[in-house]
Formats: structure tokens, C-alpha cells, sequence
């Protein structure tokens, strides 16, 4: 595979365009994701990585597609901002999170990379370059395109500039944690402080070894006063910390797992318990969005991956690390293949990309 | 087209009542909220149910007859104006909430589900946040086609934060279900492209939508400046103290005027601007932030701020607001609202051009803003009596809604292109970028029958549908996965 790295956006489209079957990469964290064929060229974002503008007073921001994650958040951070966004990875690029749809913790409260995207450059395989959306928070004029790319894994074209929305960085946070080893009262537990009132910054749960517990981080202003009341409605053992960085870093750490087996499987916050039943079934652990219903699990062999497919009630899933199974007990709606298939004619007609 | 006949074949799948096609009662159909752009469609059908929305779009197919999907007509940019000769889909009779799970946040419903009655079936715990001032009446299909938002986006979002599952009905018939109850779910984030497209694309028989728990209290206040720059000065300073306000308005003299004539909200009439703020969200947090937004006050130079003590007295303060649309015709007979957005930091400069193009063209304009998102709600008065009075008035609108582009910000931020703003679409997207934007239109309409004429400023053809992609051995033997 030959790697080429434009630098500009005219650029990635010629490259794009030049005959040849192309894949964009950016940090290379999620290069397997997609189980793709390797491409015949490699185009590298890594000379497309400046922070363009940081409108502070308008809480938004212009990047380019292989700008570091880590890199714009530090920028942002110095006006008291983030990017709400807080995957795994830290080598990981803004535009290869959005490509992939990959998010932490934080997206309990401010959603998917999708939910933060304004607007979008993307680089297509006619060699055009095309904009989408706008540069100010509220914009309905023309196809949201950039949540069509959100998720699209470069399918459908290279994202070479995004503008994103920031959001104010909560002064102070604190996290509640309660722990159990009886998962219907986790799940129970889960479940009412997702639909109780607390604004909460992320809630998610983790599952090892027989024992569980529910995080519950609140951030702002009266951030500890906050966690305490979402300790006492979780009603298990628990305590708050101020200090959480290291317990979140955990969580999300625990979506990848270098060389193992992670699946994810995208549920409902009801569906919590059945969930953590097949990890523990299957002889693994679990980490999850408690609020939003998507779970990790990382489980031990090829095997305890078929068993855990097997079982799972039929929610859409993803081997995010590992082999993918024979059978991913999953069908897919014939009308929705037939027109994936026709948005993937129009936008790559030649097939030059996955 | 014979219209006889295919309002037969209708009629056999709508029932007889359900279509017509008298000039009287097409009449009804010929206009959204955008009164003045007026056509009579041949035929309007009302079917009742999401087959018989399927069985009508697949004989419109068959029949190469172009259609238009309506939902309670409220829209403001034309996106609901029939296509002459085509034929009007009226979705008012889908209208029940067919499932509620309050445990994970969920309602589905049909698409001719009023607005307010999501919020309502999921009361007093959880609401719908997307709120536009016609959320009494507009549906919920209609805010998947306009994405919709309303006063409280800054903080909460736009229709398309709330959509997580869809049925469409593709213009050839086809039925397809885009994402469903779960979120982060592998494929193309169809559901994304779909909410927003202005009716182009299909129409959404069933609609998941996601609610949230209602915030624990709500604060709200307003306060006056002697001008737009102080009140907008105010709105930066709250924003970078790091508070999301619910929502954040701003009213001009004028509106303020109008509004005050039409409702006695006890505002006075002798301030530059009005200011409301609304924090909302756990108690802690938001008796904490009120206190520093009182001092913002304050600092900025405010007269006159309250806090609301009770329910009574937040909606005296909303009401002047949510009058002033409709209040405008106590300053002129006729009004003409643009919906431009831009950079909030661009408030003084931008306002101060308006002023020079009122002054230029001799018309008043009030001025009501979406402060926390840079929603700008230019409100051109004018007499539609005198002879050439709409016509300028346009022009000045057209004016602004260019000035608003050049500072960086949008031709709309909540009322949709439609057919009302599609001239403007040029100042905002290349060549490439509407080349683009007909690339999806083209995946899922090839004929372009759906709300044909809208969005895109020029047509376009779909040309040749292009032979699938090269699918890769590996993954037609299902050996690898797309996603």
C-alpha cells in the first residue's frame, strides 16, 4: 500500500479521483473497523491537522479532518471549552472519531459525534469538494450531509475540515459510584437515575467478575452537592469523588482492548440486565452508557464471542476488536441494503473507496 | 395524466371521502404559513394509514405523478406548496401515539401527531424539547422534514438530536426502516440525512423519537437595556461565564411595542431592547447561576429585571414573546419574517446594516432574536395594499438574509429553504457542495417526484442511476462485514 498525505483538500480529491482504490486513515486507532480490504493507497490526513479557528465567543470551531483530538482539546481547554467529545485512543484524529462515530463517556449528556457537527468539507471520488451545513450553531439550509459521513468509515468520502460546537467545561465535576454484585439492582438502579432530573455530565456502568457498579458524574457549579443526590438514589454502596478522572479514563479505556475481543452491542437502557447476563454467560466483563443503552463487552476467545452473538437479544452490534464470528445473529433489512447500496453508487460510483 | 383516473385508483385505497379534487376544497391545500405563494394541486389525498400512504406513493409512482407531503401547513418557507398538476398527501390523519416507554425515553408515533402532544403523553415527568411557536398544531412529521427547532435549541437541540428510528416511504413505494429505538447503531446514519430534507426524500410513516426527564426547576427572568448592543453584550457575558441558559431571547423596540400593544404584559415601551433568560435544570445548579446572571445584569447596565416568582408571572414574561409574531400587525398590515442566523458575536455590526437597509429602503423592521444560537427573526413591515409595497419589502428581506451570509451565518436557521428561500442558496453552497446534496436526493428519488422544486435553487437532473459499487469478493462471500 502506498501512503500519500495532501495537504489540502483539492488535494484529497485528486487523490481520490486518481484511478486507484483509496482508503483514509487518520490516527490508525480504528483501521480494522469495517473489516475492509486493504486499498491500493493509503491516504494519510496527517498533513491536515490544523485547528483552523476557535470562535470562542461563539462556542464553535473549524478543524481539519486529521487535527488530534487531544491537540484542539488542549486549544480549547485554554478558553474554558471542550470538544464534548471523549473516546478511547488518544492518538485519535477528530475527523476519524466522526468517520467512525465513536464517542465516551460524555456522550451521555452531549450526544454523538453527529450531534456536535455543524458542518462538514468532505473530499469526494469525482474529485470534487463539497461543503455541507454551516458555520453557526442553528442551520437548516441544505442536506445534513454531515451526518450522513458521521459513521459513513470513509465510505462515501474523506471529511477534510469539520466545524464543531464546543460547550462550556463544567467548572468542577464529581462522581458518584455505587456498587453491587446483584445486576437486577444495578440495572434498577441504572434505569431511575437515567430518567430522574439530574442533568448529569456521563452515566455508565461496568460489570467484572461478579460485581458491578453504576458512575454517575455531575458537573458545574455544585457539582459534589449533585453527585451526593445521585449516590443517595442509586441506593447501593457507593461514595462520591471528586477526584474522577481516572475512574472515567477506565471506562473508556475499556471499549478497546489491544489483541482481545470487544463487541459492542447498541441496546436500550431497559434491556441493561439481559445484557450484562450474556457478558457473564460468556465468562466476560462489560462496560456501558447506562443512559443511552450501549454496552462494551470484552470477552475471552473466539468462542465466547459466537456464544455471546448467539444469545444476545436482537440488538445491532459491532466487533469493535477481534475476530469477526461466522454468524453475527443479526439480519439486515433487504430495503435498507438496497438503498445503502444507492447512496454508496452515487457518492463513489467508480468504487474507489471501502 | 388522466386526474379522473387516478383519482379513482385513489379513492380505492383512501376511501371515497379522503380524495378530492374540487377547486373549493382544494383551496384549503394551496399554501402553507407562507400565504402568499399559492398553487392548486390536481388532486389532495388523506389517507389513514401508513399502508395506505405506501399504496398511494407506489401508484403516484406507476402513474409518474409528482406528489407533496403535508402535515399541519404551518411551515414558512413554501415547503408544503403544491406542485401543479401534482397531487397533495395530507399525513393529519395519522395522528396516534403508538407506543410509550417512558424507561428508555422513548415515543412512537404517526406523523400527524401535534407537536405538544408527544410532551403531553409522556407528562409530567419527561417532555419533547424541540418547541417552534406552532407546537400547539404542527406535527411531528413536519418537524422530521423541517428539523425543527424553537426557543430552547441552545440548550437542548433540534428535531434531529430527538429522531432515532424512522419507517419512510421511498418515492418508488418502497418501505424502509431507518435506525429504530437504539442509538449508535452500525450502517449509514440514514436517519440523519433524513430528518431535514424538506419532504424531498420520502415520507416518514412512523417516527421514534427520544424524551428527556423534565428539569427540576425553572428560572426565569427579563430585564431591559437601553440598546441591542448592551443586551447582546449581556448574552456574550452569560455564554462565557460558562452557563446554557434553556433559553435566551431578545426583543427590539418595535417588537417590544407591538407586543405590549397586543397583550399588556407590563413591559415598558421606553427600553432599546428586552432580555429574557431562562435557566433551567437541578436546582443547585441553577439558583447558583442566577445569581451570577443577575450581577451580569447589572454590570451590563439592565433596568428593570425581574425574576419570575411563579408559573404565572414566567408565562406573563413568554408571553410577550411568543405574541410578537402575530402582534406586528398593530405597526403594519403586513409583515415579512426571515429566519437569517449569524455568528453571535456579530450581533452590533449586523444589526447596525439592518438598520442602514430599513433606512435605504424605507421600511421598519423589528428585529426578534434566538440570542443564544444566532437565530435572527428580521421582521420586514409593509403595506400589501400599496402598489410595489411587497415587492421591496422581499427585496429588503432578501437584503438582509445576504448581510446575515456575509457575516458568516445562514439563510436559515429554523423555517427550512422551501421553495421561499432556495434564491438564496448560491450565497451559502458552491457548485460542488448543491452537486453533492442532488447526489443524495438522487439515491433515494432518482425521478424527483417528492416535493419536487424545493431546496435546490436550480433542478437538476439525477442522470444515469451508476452500477452498484465494486463489491469486494471477500464481502460478497460475507466473509468481511461493511460495518
Amino acid at each position: 500500500m502506498d501512503v500519500l498525505a495532501p495537504a489540502s483538500a483539492a488535494e484529497a480529491a485528486d487523490l481520490l479521483a486518481g484511478g486507484r482504490t483509496v482508503r483514509a486513515r487518520g490516527g490508525g486507532t480504528k483501521w480494522a473497523w469495517g473489516r475492509f480490504p486493504d486499498p491500493e493507497v493509503v491516504l494519510s490526513t496527517e498533513r491536515l491537522d490544523r485547528l483552523v479557528e476557535h470562535n470562542a465567543g461563539d462556542l464553535t470551531a473549524v478543524v481539519e479532518g486529521g487535527a488530534r483530538l487531544a491537540d484542539v482539546q488542549r486549544a480549547f481547554a485554554e478558553s474554558g471549552q471542550m470538544l464534548a467529545l471523549d473516546p478511547p485512543c488518544a492518538s485519535a484524529t477528530v475527523g476519524g472519531i466522526v468517520a467512525a462515530a465513536d464517542s465516551g463517556p460524555l456522550r451521555h449528556r452531549y450526544g454523538a459525534p453527529r450531534d456536535l457537527l455543524l458542518g462538514v468539507t468532505v473530499a469526494l471520488s469525482d474529485g470534487t469538494v463539497a461543503r455541507a451545513g454551516g458555520r453557526v450553531i442553528k442551520n437548516v439550509a441544505g442536506y445534513d450531509l454531515a451526518k450522513l459521513f458521521a459513521g459513513s468509515l470513509g465510505t462515501l468520502g474523506t471529511i477534510v475540515e469539520l466545524v464543531v460546537r464546543l460547550h462550556p467545561r463544567p467548572p468542577a465535576t464529581a462522581t458518584a459510584v455505587g456498587e453491587t454484585d446483584d445486576p437486577a439492582a444495578l440495572a434498577r438502579a441504572a434505569l431511575t437515575l437515567a430518567s430522574a432530573p439530574l442533568e448529569l455530565e456521563a452515566l455508565d456502568v461496568r460489570w467484572s467478575s461478579g460485581r458491578g457498579a453504576l458512575l454517575a458524574q455531575a458537573g458545574g457549579v455544585a457539582a459534589r452537592a449533585r453527585a451526593e443526590r445521585a449516590a443517595d438514589l442509586m441506593a447501593l454502596d457507593g461514595a462520591v469523588h471528586e477526584d474522577d478522572a481516572g475512574l472515567w479514563a477506565a471506562q473508556r479505556d475499556a471499549q478497546r482492548a489491544e489483541g482481545g475481543i470487544v463487541l459492542r452491542v447498541a441496546g436500550v437502557p431497559s434491556a441493561l440486565e439481559p445484557v450484562i447476563a450474556v457478558a457473564a454467560h460468556a465468562g466476560g466483563s462489560l462496560v456501558g452508557r447506562a443512559g443511552i443503552g450501549t454496552s462494551w463487552l470484552r470477552l475471552p476467545s473466539a468462542a465466547a464471542l459466537e456464544l455471546a452473538c448467539r444469545v444476545l437479544p436482537p440488538f445491532p452490534r459491532t466487533v469493535v476488536d477481534g475476530p469477526v464470528p461466522s454468524d453475527l445473529g443479526q439480519e439486515r433489512d433487504p430495503s435498507l441494503a438496497r438503498l445503502e447500496e444507492r447512496v454508496k453508487a452515487r457518492f463513489d460510483p467508480a468504487g474507489a473507496l471501502p | 395524466m388522466d386526474v379522473a383516473r387516478l383519482g379513482d385508483r385513489l379513492r380505492a385505497i383512501c376511501g371515497e371521502e379522503h380524495v378530492f379534487a374540487d377547486p373549493d376544497r382544494l383551496r384549503t391545500y394551496e399554501s402553507d404559513a407562507l400565504g402568499h405563494l399559492r398553487e392548486l394541486p390536481a388532486l389532495v389525498c388523506l389517507p389513514g394509514t401508513a399502508d395506505e400512504v405506501r399504496r398511494t406513493v407506489a401508484t403516484l409512482h406507476e402513474a409518474e405523478v409528482p406528489w407533496v407531503a403535508r402535515g399541519a401547513g404551518t411551515g414558512l418557507s413554501g415547503g408544503a406548496l403544491p406542485v401543479a398538476d401534482g397531487v397533495v398527501i395530507g399525513l393529519s390523519r395519522l395522528r396516534r401515539i403508538l407506543e410509550v416507554d417512558l424507561a428508555d425515553g422513548r415515543v412512537v408515533a404517526e406523523p400527524g401527531v401535534a407537536n405538544l402532544a408527544v410532551s403531553a403523553a409522556v407528562a409530567p415527568t419527561h417532555f419533547f424539547p424541540p418547541d417552534p411557536s406552532s407546537q400547539v398544531v404542527c406535527t411531528v412529521g413536519g418537524n422530521v422534514a423541517e428539523n425543527s427547532g424553537g426557543a430552547h435549541c441552545f440548550k437542548y437541540g433540534f428535531t434531529t438530536n430527538y429522531v432515532t428510528g424512522l419507517e419512510v416511504v421511498l418515492p418508488d413505494g418502497d418501505v424502509v426502516t431507518l435506525g429504530g429505538p437504539e442509538l449508535d447503531r452500525p450502517g449509514l446514519d440514514l436517519v440523519g440525512a433524513f430528518v431535514g430534507s424538506e419532504g424531498t426524500l420520502g415520507i416518514a410513516t412512523r417516527i421514534t423519537l427520544r424524551v428527556v426527564p423534565v428539569p427540576e426547576t425553572v428560572r426565569t427572568l427579563v430585564a431591559y437595556f437601553d440598546t441591542m448592543e448592551a443586551a447582546g453584550r449581556t448574552v456574550s457575558d452569560i455564554v462565557a461565564s460558562g452557563a446554557v441558559p434553556g433559553a435566551i431571547e431578545i426583543m427590539d423596540r418595535l417588537s417590544l411595542r407591538a407586543a405590549e400593544e397586543a397583550t399588556g404584559a407590563g413591559n415598558p415601551l421606553d427600553v432599546g431592547a428586552a432580555l429574557i433568560v431562562e435557566l433551567d435544570g437541578p436546582e443547585l445548579e441553577c439558583e447558583a447561576r442566577l445569581d451570577a446572571v443577575v450581577a451580569l445584569l447589572e454590570r451590563n447596565g439592565a433596568s428593570g429585571s425581574r425574576v419570575a416568582a411563579d408559573e404565572a408571572q414566567r408565562e406573563l414574561i413568554w408571553r410577550a414573546r411568543k405574541a410578537a409574531f402575530a402582534a406586528m400587525g398593530r405597526v403594519a398590515p403586513s409583515y415579512y419574517v426571515q429566519d437569517s442566523v449569524i455568528p453571535r458575536t456579530r450581533l452590533a455590526e449586523v444589526l447596525g446594516r439592518i438598520d442602514e437597509l430599513a433606512a435605504e429602503y424605507g421600511f421598519a423592521v423589528a428585529n426578534v432574536f434566538h440570542a443564544g444560537d444566532g437565530n435572527l427573526h428580521p421582521l420586514v413591515a409593509y403595506d400589501a395594499t400599496v402598489p410595489g409595497e411587497p415587492e421591496r419589502a422581499e427585496e429588503l428581506a432578501g437584503a438582509i438574509v445576504l448581510a446575515c451570509v456575509e457575516a458568516g451565518g445562514s439563510i436559515t436557521g429554523e423555517h427550512g429553504v422551501g421553495v421561499d428561500k432556495k434564491r438564496f442558496m448560491p450565497a451559502m453552497f458552491e457548485d460542488a457542495d448543491l452537486a453533492a446534496f442532488q447526489k443524495l436526493r438522487c439515491a433515494f428519488d432518482p425521478d424527483q417526484r417528492a416535493n419536487p422544486g424545493k431546496v435546490m435553487p436550480t433542478p437538476r437532473l439525477c442522470g444515469e442511476v451508476p452500477g452498484p459499487y465494486r463489491r469486494h469478493p471477500l464481502e460478497a462471500a460475507a466473509v468481511a462485514e461493511r460495518f
